[in-house]
């Protein structure tokens, strides 16, 4: 837990933040309207004697009582997929349409493509990418079991996505969930922060404001770019942010969400940050015992 | 372009998604089948209403994968995939796929054996298991019932008295 030590002074009651981190967290499902209904998924999970917990924020988030989520018949049938429940927020602030074009840049393992893709009612087109050949595997098995007909599915470094091989040349919204240092996942993973280096958070933010930079320029004016992480590094949070309204067209727009949160942070060691950054979320495991997340929404601007 | 108007001149690319032609008539690839007939088999075999798919193209990449699909994409189209796979031609008897009938199974009014709790946790494993069956045999949905609804379990080859499970591996489960 020692690289956390750095974010005691922005964050109330520490210790409990903590004691959060060390405990191991429990299962959590999103429900797939693509294959069921969430009054369908419930009915079936109590005639099977699944005792759950629907999400006070999102009634298609459930927290299962069980050990094994995936041998139930409504994972069988797609109908549940195992997600944390902080990564089904940032699809949630995207917002996406049915019909809309949507841009998932970071897509693998694909729980939040095929949220996208539910929540559009599958019709539409998720692009969903990701650069690793093994990680797309996943996606594309997870895409399929899930019945989502609405994804089309690139390998590409998301830093320079070509937009040639689609049909059209600007998306309508964008989910930038980028590769990260992983902190907010400790819970899940406890070895989550045994490579945790300053070095590695400064590589990867590079790379997170590449990709960032990418989105914003790839969707339309007046449309919808969100920025998010599984980690508490301003260095990959409100910096990368920062970076992409200094070189890009794009401000920083306000969002509810029924979670417990902090907001962005406007200054970081001897760093200040736009006051926008605000607008941005922080959710602490030890808010609503979930993992860690930081979620940026941005309007692209002209 | 090769292949204007002109039918079986142009080969099927391994790892290239091509729209399905409509109709046969408009095939200019050798051996690939027609939106019309994909359509006509589901109704013809499984009772799916065609109008089920207005809204669906329908793609091949690889020999006989045959793809179903509700977005915007340009043919021909080299990425890595296109909705989901739905259904194998190219062989003696096309077979769809076990996740494409767990989304559109609950549209079939035909070949479709109903299993006790029992059986269908067998077919869920992938075991094969004798039952009577007195429709066609061949492919056939697999399907129980789950808290008041039909539910498609996947798909199924019923030969001589024997129920056999297609569910591939990865899809399996002990439940």
């Amino acid at each position: 837990m020692e690289p956390l030590e750095r974010y005691r002074p922005i964050i109330d009651d520490f210790e409990a933040f903590i004691a959060a981190c060390e405990r191991p967290l429990g299962t959590a499902v999103r429900v797939n309207t693509i294959a069921a209904s969430v009054e369908h998924t419930l009915d079936v999970l109590e005639e099977e004697g699944v005792a759950y917990e629907q999400a006070d924020w999102n009634p298609r988030v459930l927290r299962l009582e069980t050990d094994s989520p995936g041998s139930t018949w409504t994972s069988f049938h797609g109908y549940t997929h195992g997600q944390e429940e902080v990564s089904a927020v940032p699809p949630v602030v995207l917002d996406p349409q049915p019909g809309e074009r949507v841009w998932d840049c970071c897509a693998a393992p694909g729980g939040k493509a095929t949220q996208l893709a539910a929540l559009m009612d599958d019709r539409g087109t998720v692009v969903a990418n990701d650069s690793n050949l093994g990680r797309l595997s996943a996606l594309r098995f997870n895409a399929e079991r899930l019945g989502a007909t609405s994804l089309l599915v690139t390998k590409s470094d998301a830093r320079n996505y070509s937009m040639k091989r689609l049909s059209f040349d600007e998306f309508d919204r964008a989910l930038v969930d980028v590769p990260c240092s992983c902190e907010g996942t400790i819970r899940k993973n406890p070895d989550a922060l045994d490579e945790w280096s300053e070095g590695y958070v400064d590589s990867v933010s590079g790379i997170q404001k590449g990709i960032l930079r990418r989105a914003i320029q790839t969707t339309r004016e007046g449309g919808t770019v969100v920025y998010s992480t599984c980690t508490f590094a301003p260095e990959e949070n409100e910096a990368v942010v920062q970076h992409a309204l200094e070189e890009e067209d794009c401000r920083v727009v306000d969002f509810e969400v029924g979670l417990e949160h902090d907001p962005g942070l406007t200054e970081w060691q001897d760093r200040a940050f736009d006051a926008s950054l605000e607008d941005a979320i922080r959710i602490y495991p030890h808010q609503n015992d979930t993992g860690g997340f930081f979620v940026a929404k941005l309007e692209v601007t002209a | 372009m090769a292949g204007d108007g002109e039918a079986g001149d142009e080969q099927n690319i391994g790892q290239r998604f091509d729209r399905l032609p409509e109709t046969p008539a408009d095939r200019t690839v050798e051996g690939r089948v027609s939106r019309e007939e994909v359509v006509d088999y589901f109704a013809d075999r499984f009772g799916i209403p065609p109008e089920t798919f207005d809204d669906y193209t329908f793609w091949e990449k690889g020999a006989g994968k045959i793809w179903i699909y509700a977005g915007e994409a340009p043919t021909p189209l080299e990425v890595e995939s296109l909705g989901m796979t739905c259904l194998r031609t190219r062989q003696e008897h096309w077979k769809p796929t076990t996740d494409f009938v767990q989304r559109v199974g609950h549209h079939a009014t035909g070949c479709v054996i109903d299993l006790e709790r029992e059986q269908a946790e067998r077919f869920a494993d992938g075991e094969d298991q004798e039952l009577e069956w007195d429709g066609d045999w061949g492919y056939l949905i697999a399907a129980h019932s789950l808290a008041g609804e039909r539910a498609p379990l996947g798909i199924g080859l019923y030969v001589h008295g024997e129920l056999r499970s297609m569910v591939p591996k990865g899809r399996q489960r002990d439940l």
